[in-house]
């Protein structure tokens, strides 16, 4: 240390790029960037030219079908989502009770935002999600304290879109490590059966595994027993997603060294041990984009439960569309369900991200 | 020196090999291989790449799996049994050439995750052991670094503490210094030879014949899947016997 003269406090310079320089460096640099530079700020400003007038100044906020109806072909009709929101949010479930599949969204809302924060990785977070579970279930099936009983016939809106897909992300993922790890056993018997699996579901379009699910696998079920409609869906999806995180899994545990797992052998860890605290901590730290991925598209994808009559937010939308006075407003149903389904994606993308750089922090010096 | 270390090493066999095969695929590796050490022994095994070095040591604690003849590690026969394997694999620490640090946890969590997973150590008896290890290969200030962030030396010295806080009968050492950078391997033979001193049972492939002359009791020369040659340093390096070993030996000691 001795060595060192006083001015190794010195910090690297602070880049003071003023905004007219980094315009100049980022649009303008050369002839052909500045080129393209030119067209797309063209292209955005039509763009926008053409949505604002109609989507804000000429817009219709609030009010009935009418007063659409008169603004028809010239301003927007957002008025359809303050007229529809509950059957948009809540579908069939009954007038009277719309709290509760509130109440059980807030609920899910809460668990995301409570599981989000790192200081609450601990024991206790596992009885905040069974309880705020149980509360959830209680609140849709009712039969107790009171409450009426609601089948999940008529369960619908957002709720269902959020119980699909939490549950479909939360044991999807478990499914899916097992399915990796089985994928790459030595016992031919296990692999055999994760490889089947996992091609088996791949290989098949979502829509006709939950077909499968509601149609055919009643048909292989003994006479009388019935099992309900949502939880076939929900398996199907399980499934559905569980094929495909275990292939993105399997990529993390090959990409991980031979010496880690050589190492945690030589240490006679056992082969749940070595996985459990040295494999998958690694592995999967590596897949975490892929993984984001396919949980974001697995929660899009439950809007696909349409193809076996269940209601989720996008296709209760759709059905509030297609009430005779509010036909004919598409583009504004697709645009305003959008926006929401784009609020959780963003959301469930930046948080990742976030998460990445935490875990792997100990990759930087 | 090979007096008293011959005197250290008692009687008892601490693994023996006999008639040992391996095949990888068509491929013989190990060929016949008859190989004992004794307690408190320290073999030095070199020879050319690909000679099969790296599997032999392998075989000992079953990170490869041999196809034929008897493998004996500290009375206990290596088979298929889950059971042998695990009693065998807490007796047999190992050093690899990468050094294989789990680098997602710190260098104290290195150390005593297996301690405390595998001997069922509790936690502050472990994390007082791996001090007492860190402090022995004098890294003692890095203890809640990540692997990461020590220099190769270092890491080095990390993966041998960590195979020292399994309190093993035996240590497997696969090239330790040949990823080194030059200036580092003193200090990760300085450690090796202290263990040495003090009494372990050691295997080393290593090329490092400086270190072979200072603490083996016998080096073993194999090629091509065979042990050629094997005898106590001053013969093996005066008077070589095979004509491979006089090849090998005048290869490497000539640049
Ligand atoms: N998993 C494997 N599959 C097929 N062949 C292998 C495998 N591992 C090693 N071999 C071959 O077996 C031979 C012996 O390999 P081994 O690693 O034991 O050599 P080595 O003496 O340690 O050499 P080096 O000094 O380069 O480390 C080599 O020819 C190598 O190519
Ligand atoms: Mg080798």
């Amino acid at each position: 240390m001795a060595g060192i003269p006083a001015t190794a406090d010195l910090r690297p310079p602070v880049s003071q790029i003023k905004a007219l320089d980094w315009l100049r460096a980022n649009l303008f640099s050369s002839w052909a960037n500045t080129a393209l530079t030119l067209v797309v700020g063209y292209v955005i400003v039509r763009t926008l030219m053409g949505f604002i007038p109609w989507g804000v100044f000429n817009a219709v906020w609030t009010g009935s079908a009418d007063e659409c109806k008169a603004a028809k072909g010239v301003g927007a009709c957002w008025a359809f989502f303050p007229a529809n929101w509950r059957f948009i949010l809540f579908a069939t479930f009954p007038y009277e009770e719309h709290w509760r599949p509130a109440l059980a969204s807030v609920t899910f809302v809460f668990l995301y935002v409570f599981s989000a924060i790192r200081a609450n990785w601990n024991a206790r977070l596992v009885y905040v999600w069974a309880g705020g579970l149980a509360l959830i279930g209680v609140l849709m099936f009712g039969g107790v304290f009171g409450l009426s009983f609601v089948a999940t016939e008529r369960w619908g809106g957002l709720v269902l879109t959020l119980i699909l897909a939490t549950f479909g992300i939360a044991l999807a993922f478990p499914l899916a490590i097992l399915l990796a790890l089985g994928r790459r056993s030595h016992m031919p018997a296990v692999k055999t059966l994760c490889v089947a699996f996992i091609e088996l579901i791949r290989g098949v379009p979502l829509i006709s595994v939950l077909f499968m699910a509601s149609v055919m696998f009643p048909l292989f079920l003994p006479e009388g027993v019935t099992f309900d409609k949502l939880l076939r869906a929900q398996v199907g999806i399980i499934f559905f997603a569980s094929a495909y995180l275990a292939e993105v899994v399997r990529g993390g545990l090959q990409a991980l060294p031979k010496g880690q797992y050589e190492a945690a052998d030589a240490l006679g860890l056992s082969y749940w041990q070595a996985m459990r605290m040295i494999v998958l901590p690694q592995a999967l730290r590596m897949v975490i984009p892929p993984m984001v991925n396919t949980f974001i598209g697995l929660f899009k994808d439950t809007s696909l439960v349409l193809i076996i009559g269940l209601l989720d937010v996008l296709n209760a939308a759709k059905t509030a569309a297609a009430q005779p006075e509010w036909r004919g407003y598409g583009p504004e149903v697709y645009f305003g369900i959008s926006l929401m389904y784009f609020v959780f994606c963003f959301a469930m993308s930046k948080y990742s991200q976030q998460v990445e750089v935490e875990f792997n922090r100990h990759k930087h010096r | 020196m090979s007096a008293t270390a011959a005197a250290q090493a008692s009687g008892e066999p601490m693994i023996k090999l006999t008639k040992l095969n391996k095949w990888y695929g068509d491929f013989h590796v190990l060929k016949n291989i008859d190989f004992e050490v004794r307690k408190g022994e320290k073999i030095v095994v070199c020879g050319p790449s690909g000679s099969g070095k790296s599997t032999m040591i392998r075989c000992i604690n079953r990170l490869e799996e041999h196809q034929q003849g008897t493998l004996v590690v500290d009375g206990i026969e290596l088979t298929n049994d889950l059971k042998n394997i695990e009693a065998i694999r807490r007796e047999v620490g190992m050093v690899f050439q990468h050094f294989n640090l789990f680098p997602h946890l710190t260098v104290l969590e290195n150390l005593t995750l297996a301690p405390i997973w595998v001997r069922k150590v509790p936690k502050a008896e472990a994390e007082e052991t791996a001090m007492f290890y860190l402090k022995r290969v004098r890294i003692p200030e890095q203890a809640h670094k990540y692997p990461g962030q020590l220099s190769g030396g270092q890491q080095q010295r990390v993966a041998i503490a960590r195979s020292l806080c399994m309190k093993p009968k035996i240590m497997l050492f696969d090239e330790p210094t040949s990823a080194l950078d030059p200036e580092m391997v003193k200090e990760v033979l300085d450690t090796m030879v202290e263990l040495a001193r003090e009494g372990m049972t050691m295997i080393c492939v290593t090329h490092e014949m400086g270190f072979a002359k200072a603490v083996a009791d016998r080096v073993v020369f194999m090629d091509k899947g065979e042990i050629v040659e094997s005898n106590v340093p001053h013969a093996f390096f005066d008077n070589p016997q095979n004509e491979r070993t006089k090849l090998f030996l005048s290869q490497i000691l000539n640049h």
